[in-house]
């Protein structure tokens, strides 16, 4: 009872502190399910290497680069993202994808502040420029409903602890939308354009890269057209049969938007930040 | 401070950079690799020593395999459903001496075809004559494969054709002609069924039977009442066909102990291999999941199998499990296990599986091997959409090459469905199963026009893709291989099956001198074919596995001959066959380039 009594006080206290904990203990809860549930892992040595790369790319990079300590939470999230979203039969892929997802924070920046959500952008540099090394994660996860309820009930919990529930909602509501108006265009089925949301590459891209506050813009309103104009943008690349559009479409998307909303931040304040001065607390 | 945080900066920056190139050039260059020129074909007898010449029209094979037409419901999918029944079989079924192929065919009204080996290179068709040919229609259903096995010891292969419907077994009369059999057989009345082997589980003397279901036996594919056939899931289906294990009775009629002996999994089997893999003289069974992870079931002592796929370490990682063929590629005297999967660049990467018993499952106290996955070490992983598989020394050198037929739907070029198929394949059990959700192909090609790949074992573990070199370039949908000496040459010529297209007969021609040896055997207190009986070879101080069979690969059946490679050697130090019955024939010093004839419990 003391133990608990110190703890809920810790995490009154430290609200902030405790909550950049939670995404990577739901992204670690949502592996264990989808593991202990179907044995989704290929294997544990690729999303270990994938793990422990990030880790110490930004580890080593936070100092170097930055000179400072970084936590390394969010570095875990893409590791983890990095091992769970792409499939390759070789090691040296989900080393350089998460290699490239953390180096691109410190390398594509702009007024100190990185425009890609990391994995993201590793994950879909990968897809789309070494499809003979490396696959996604398209097709698998198991057919039953429950642990698809239970990770879209945590979920949009997280989410709307992290203020990004408006996220969530606006692009699943609006994938739901095109899927139905895509349904009409290709005559495929309403069930079948809506089939990839019921995945397990969409449940990693809803709760954690679409709504990455690092690379999401600065008001709730933009947000909610954001992902709006992420979703858009995927229905064309999947009417263009796209396999992996909508990391596609977040990685066109998300930096475009990251710019410009940084810019009119920018000219606002008439205070600009000084590049690798500021480090925010990313995923 | 400034000047290292910039030095810092445009450090990551190369590197950074340098990694995206890196990784954009390493995919380009796998796919200029695939583009390389033919070689010609006398540099490739030179080279490798061999070459696999297609002489099927010369032969006098003229079949032609069609997929069948299934319930209108399934229509805007048949190609994908319809996408199996190109078999071949290998048997001596008249037993003059000379191999003899079977292809069944799979529409309604096909006929399927016997090609009787006339010696002299040319084969003719006798599936009329001896009654072996019209056995497709919508009543009884089409041919998905036949598997040959004397299993009343009179000497003469009979043969069991599985299908999308009843299986049917017919007995061979001398070679003359076969009579049908299946109504006092107690064969289940209807099998969705891509795979059935014959093996002796339980050590009596009578050739038993496996049948792998596919799709649910509940479902008519060609009179569906409900559109709901699909696999519930990509990686963890079970709701496919049951699985039926058929003892052998010895008055002509097989009973069902299925649940009895514990084959209760409802996957979607798709190939199964009997061989003894623990070395208690009972064959255990590893069977080919589509959908789902593979299954290793352990014979405990004819009495029940138990299912140790994931403790053994093959049954862990769900992958489209297409073919089971057994091996001995480092020549270490055990069995091997090669399984062909589903590898589609950019979009689904499984690789293909070749298990190799680990040192300590000989000192193990356990009842099973426990396995490693060498494919990617030996660099037979990556082939393709592969269906059937063989192991066979194709230049005689001592070492087994491999054979792996590629390719899934051919339709029009420039197309491709897997966009589709990623979409719907990738939801939940509700939309997946449900054919009506499943996207229209309108004749898109998926994995089609692959090649088949060739893969020459350089002796030292690992393997060379010959595909380009040692045979001409051909995209044809292969499904079953099948390796025999159809020439009675010492030689493996090579027989593929191909969906919806001619079957292709490779004759291998030699350029070099390597030596070989042929066992033929029959058993007298075990079964008549010997099925199960294990052959350790020993020359030159190497050694090498092999296990004789009754269906092995994909909807296939190798010749009833076992084959090895002696490379430069002319004599081979020592023979050991372990015979189903237990008993064992020990022959020493024997002369390279004979077929030898054992008869169980002769010298």
């Amino acid at each position: 009872m003391m133990n608990q009594s110190y703890a809920m006080a810790w995490l009154t206290e430290n609200k902030k502190g405790y909550f950049q904990y939670v995404p990577p203990a739901f992204i670690t809860l949502l592996l264990t399910i989808g593991q202990l549930s179907f044995g989704m892992l290929d294997s544990y040595i690729n999303l270990v290497t994938a793990i422990v790369t990030a880790v110490l790319t930004e580890w080593v990079l936070s100092r170097w680069v930055f000179g400072i300590r970084k936590n390394l939470s969010s570095a875990y999230i893409s590791g983890i993202s990095v091992g769970i979203l792409i499939r390759s039969t070789l090691l040296w892929p989900y080393m350089v994808t998460s290699m490239l997802s953390i180096m691109s924070k410190y390398v594509l920046r702009y007024k100190g502040r990185h425009l890609w959500n990391p994995s993201n952008f590793g994950v879909s540099w990968m897809l789309f420029m070494a499809p003979a090394d490396v696959a996604g994660l398209s097709i698998q996860w198991g057919s039953n409903w429950l642990p698809l309820v239970v990770i879209w009930t945590l979920g949009f919990i997280i989410v709307y602890q992290a203020k990004r529930l408006q996220v969530t909602l606006a692009y699943v509501i609006s994938f739901i939308i095109l899927a139905y108006v895509r349904s009409l265009i290709v005559g495929d089925t309403f069930w079948a354009e809506l089939s990839p949301l019921t995945g397990p590459m969409y449940q990693l891209f809803v709760f954690f890269m679409i709504t990455d506050p690092a690379t999401t813009v600065s008001t709730p309103k933009g947000r909610i057209w954001v992902a709006i104009l992420v979703a858009i943008v995927e229905f064309f690349l999947r009417l263009a049969h796209f396999i992996y559009a909508p990391f596609y479409a977040l990685c066109i998307v998300g930096p475009i938007a990251k710019y410009i909303d940084l810019r009119r931040q920018s000219i606002k304040t008439s205070t600009p930040v000084t590049a690798f001065s500021q480090v925010a607390i990313t995923s | 401070m400034i000047n290292n945080q910039q030095r810092s900066k445009w450090i990551t920056t190369v590197v950074f950079v340098s990694l995206l190139v890196f990784t954009a050039f390493s995919s380009r260059k796998n796919l200029f690799h695939a583009e390389e020129q033919q070689m010609q074909k006398d540099k490739a007898l030179k080279e490798f020593g061999f070459y696999l010449q297609p002489i099927t029209q010369q032969a006098g094979i003229n079949f032609r395999h069609q997929s069948p037409v299934l319930d209108a419901q399934l229509k805007h999918i048949e190609a994908q459903i319809a996408s199996m029944g190109a078999s071949v079989s290998v048997v001596d079924f008249d037993q003059d001496g000379w191999d003899d192929l079977y292809f069944t065919n799979s529409r309604q009204g096909s006929q399927n075809a016997l090609y009787r080996n006339l010696h002299n290179g040319k084969f003719e068709n006798v599936a009329a004559q001896v009654g072996l040919a019209n056995l497709n229609d919508s009543t009884t259903g089409v041919s998905m494969g036949a598997v040959w096995g004397d299993y009343d010891n009179d000497g003469y292969p009979d043969v069991l054709i599985y299908k999308w419907g009843k299986p049917e077994l017919f007995h061979n009369d001398h070679g003359k002609r076969f009579v049908n059999v299946t109504d006092s057989s107690g064969l289940p009345k209807w099998v969705n069924a891509n795979c059935a082997i014959w093996l002796d589980f339980n050590n009596d003397g009578l050739l038993d039977l496996f049948i792998g279901g596919y799709y649910s036996e509940k479902l008519n594919l060609f009179h569906t009442h409900t559109t709901k056939v699909m696999p519930e899931s990509f990686r963890y289906a079970n709701n496919g066909g049951r699985k039926y294990l058929l003892e052998n009775m010895g008055n002509g009629k097989f009973k069902d102990v299925t649940e009895q002996y514990g084959l209760n999994s409802t996957r979607w089997v798709l190939a199964a291999g009997a061989a003894d893999v623990n070395g208690d003289g009972y064959p255990d069974l590893f069977i080919a999941d589509d959908y789902n992870v593979n299954e290793l079931y352990i014979n405990d002592h004819g009495k029940r199998f138990i299912e140790v796929g994931r403790q053994a370490g093959i049954g862990n990682i769900p992958k489209s499990g297409m073919c089971v063929t057994f091996g001995d590629i480092n020549n270490t005297g055990k069995i091997g296990i090669y399984n062909t999967t589903i590898t589609e660049k950019g979009v689904l990467v499984q690789s293909n599986n070749y298990w190799q018993p680990t040192d300590a499952s000989s000192s193990s106290s356990s009842s099973y091997p426990h396995y490693v996955n060498l494919a990617q070490l030996a660099g037979i992983d990556d082939a393709g959409w592969s269906y059937g598989s063989q192991f066979g020394d194709l230049n005689n050198d001592g070492y087994q090459d491999l054979y792996v037929t590629n390719g899934y739907i051919s339709g029009r070029k420039g197309t491709s469905y897997w966009y589709d198929y990623a979409k719907i394949t990738s939801g939940n059990k509700a939309i997946i199963e449900d054919a009506r959700n499943w996207p229209p192909m309108n004749g898109e090609s998926q994995s089609g026009y692959e090649q088949d790949k060739v893969w020459l074992n350089t002796g030292k573990g690992s393997f060379t893709d010959v595909s380009q070199e040692v045979c001409p370039y051909m995209t044809y949908d292969g499904r079953a291989v099948a390796l025999a000496d159809l020439w009675n040459n010492g030689r493996l010529d090579v027989v593929v099956a191909n969906q919806n297209n001619v079957p292709v007969l490779f004759k291998n021609e030699s350029g070099n001198h390597n030596h070989w040896i042929e066992f033929d055997l029959h058993g007298t207190v075990s079964n008549a074919d010997a099925v199960g009986a294990k052959v350790l070879l020993e020359w030159n101080g190497m050694q090498q596995i092999q296990v004789v069979t009754d269906g092995i690969g994909f909807s296939s059946q190798n010749s009833h001959r076992i084959h090895f490679g002696l490379g430069k050697s002319t004599r081979v130090d020592r023979v050991e066959i372990f015979w189903p019955s237990g008993k064992r024939t020990i022959l020493t010093d024997l002369q390279a380039d004979k077929l030898y004839k054992i008869v169980e419990g002769k010298s």
